[in-house]
């Protein structure tokens, strides 16, 4: 028994010296490291609405309109698995580190507008 | 007199139980006679799923069939579809899932030992587990990108590098966590509260939990030596690797088993730091898998197995997964008959319940 209690001393001053082990968030940022998957980024000028990110999403969580130039994402069916990032021909989605502020009531839904094509530079 | 008999539920919302299970208890004064398991509680139809999903990115929600063991899923998953399609995968992808698997499991049982203590109502020590487990999570979040779904197992081998230098601090890094855990095992093993709460509750004999099909550490902690790590997948043969067996068949050492085991997943991905040999991750997969599999892994839990079915088509016929849980099952019944009431939550988390697992 002795032996334990100066386990369980030793570190109740190691805690006491070092503080608590948890961050004081959100007064503080969370952790997050450059792999980290936090959530779905379009840099819509580079979309050719080609609707493989639909395709390959497990979740069904994105809706890609060829016609309306418009890329929908929605947050809450998103598991950020990043399959569509894999997917994209264009390389224009990627997935930011930074994870979304909770929300209250959803639909979540982003959506996105492309800008229309110049019809000179396409046929270039 | 006759005896009175009464039935006490517990669960499938309990305050001790982390996982939706069921148990009708029939007691007589405050010792368990009877359980009766009843499950159902979160089946979600993960499996047929895979009726719908490309076979290459069903391996995402393969992964999401469990929150805990999560990459060994997708491990078995994609083992099973490299298996039919007969590609090879590249060494270096082997040592890699074998580092994440081995994290996985000593996050899991990190996790697990947590809430054993908290079940007992030892909440220091819970606290204590999960600060050492959260440096589990960081390396992984740091690697793969993803904290509990890691995410970074394909089809044809894995999604991420490791650097040298990164495996290095990993290595280093890993001294720092066993060190810990060893202070925290010493907590598990000697302390008097912990040995009054496990000490001889929950007997399971080496023979029952062979007939009962008893896995993982519930298995070996009877002396069962059972561990799917020794049918030789992944790297686990160029490893220095034996399972751990305990023989009491009590609480105890159900609870030694999983103790002694962080500390040897961290042996494990050291060893595989020092031979991960440099090329490829992954190789190009082309056509769809057409045959069927077997796939085998030693999840934290125990054994689990992977069946899957395809057809020359991308989606595949049929895929079915028996988790640890549910063949952990029957020795749980066979082990509550006879314990005290007030020992059923100790007894329930020796087995490492995960229902959402067991049901998919």
């Amino acid at each position: 028994m002795g032996k334990i209690t100066f386990t369980m001393a030793k570190r109740i001053l190691k805690s006491l010296a070092s503080g608590p082990a948890t961050l004081r968030y959100p007064h503080e940022p969370a952790k997050r490291y450059d792999a980290s998957r936090g959530h779905i980024e379009i840099k819509i000028e580079d979309c050719i609405f080609c609707g493989l990110c639909s395709k390959n999403c497990p979740a069904d969580a994105i809706e890609v309109s060829k016609d309306d130039r418009t890329w929908e994402i929605d947050r809450f069916r998103c598991i950020i698995c990043n399959s569509c990032v894999e997917a994209c021909p264009k390389d224009c989605l990627s997935t930011s580190n930074v994870y979304l502020e909770p929300v209250f009531s959803g639909p979540l839904k982003d959506k996105t507008i492309g800008t229309e094509p110049e019809p000179e530079t396409k046929e270039e | 007199m006759a005896s009175r008999r009464t039935v006490v539920p517990f669960g499938p919302q309990h305050p001790v139980l982390p996982e939706p299970i069921h148990l009708d208890l029939v007691i007589e004064d405050e010792k368990v006679i009877e359980a009766i398991p009843s499950i159902g509680y979160v089946h979600r139809g993960l499996e047929k799923l895979v009726e719908t999903k490309d076979y290459k990115n069903y391996v995402y929600i393969a992964e999401r069939i469990c929150g805990i063991c999560s990459f060994i899923h997708s491990l078995g998953y994609c083992q099973g579809i490299e298996n039919i399609m007969d590609i090879e995968v590249p060494e270096r992808a082997h040592y890699l899932r074998t580092i994440w698997s081995e994290y996985s499991r000593m996050h899991s049982h990190l996790l697990w030992m947590g809430l054993f203590a908290d079940a007992m109502g030892f909440e220091n020590l819970f606290m204590n587990c999960w600060r050492v487990r959260e440096q589990v999570l960081d390396v992984m979040e740091e690697t793969t990108g993803g904290r509990v779904i890691q995410g970074s197992c394909k089809v044809g081998g894995v999604r991420k590098d490791i650097s040298a230098a990164k495996l290095k601090e990993i290595s280093a890094g890993l001294d720092k966590t066993k060190a810990e855990v060893e202070e925290i095992n010493h907590v598990f093993f000697d302390d008097s509260t912990v040995i009054h709460r496990t000490r001889g509750i929950g007997y399971l004999s080496k023979d029952d939990a062979y007939k009962f099909g008893a896995v993982g550490p519930t298995g070996r902690g009877c002396g069962v030596a059972i561990d799917a790590r020794e049918t030789g997948y992944a790297v686990y043969p160029e490893l220095d690797f034996k399972p751990v067996v305990e023989t009491a068949g009590d609480c105890y050492s159900r609870c030694m088993v999983r103790a002694k085991e962080v500390i040897q997943s961290a042996d494990l991905i050291q060893q595989a730091i020092e031979k991960i040999p440099d090329g490829d991750i992954e190789v190009k997969v082309k056509g769809n898998p057409d045959g069927e599999y077997f796939s085998r892994v030693e999840q934290p839990r125990g054994e689990c197995i992977h069946y899957l079915k395809g057809n020359g088509k991308r989606f595949l016929v049929r895929e079915r997964v028996r988790t640890p849980t549910l063949t952990n099952i029957p020795p749980l019944v066979k082990m509550l008959a006879g314990c005290e009431m007030a020992d059923v939550p100790v007894i329930v988390l020796t087995i490492d319940p995960c229902i959402g697992c067991a049901e998919r």
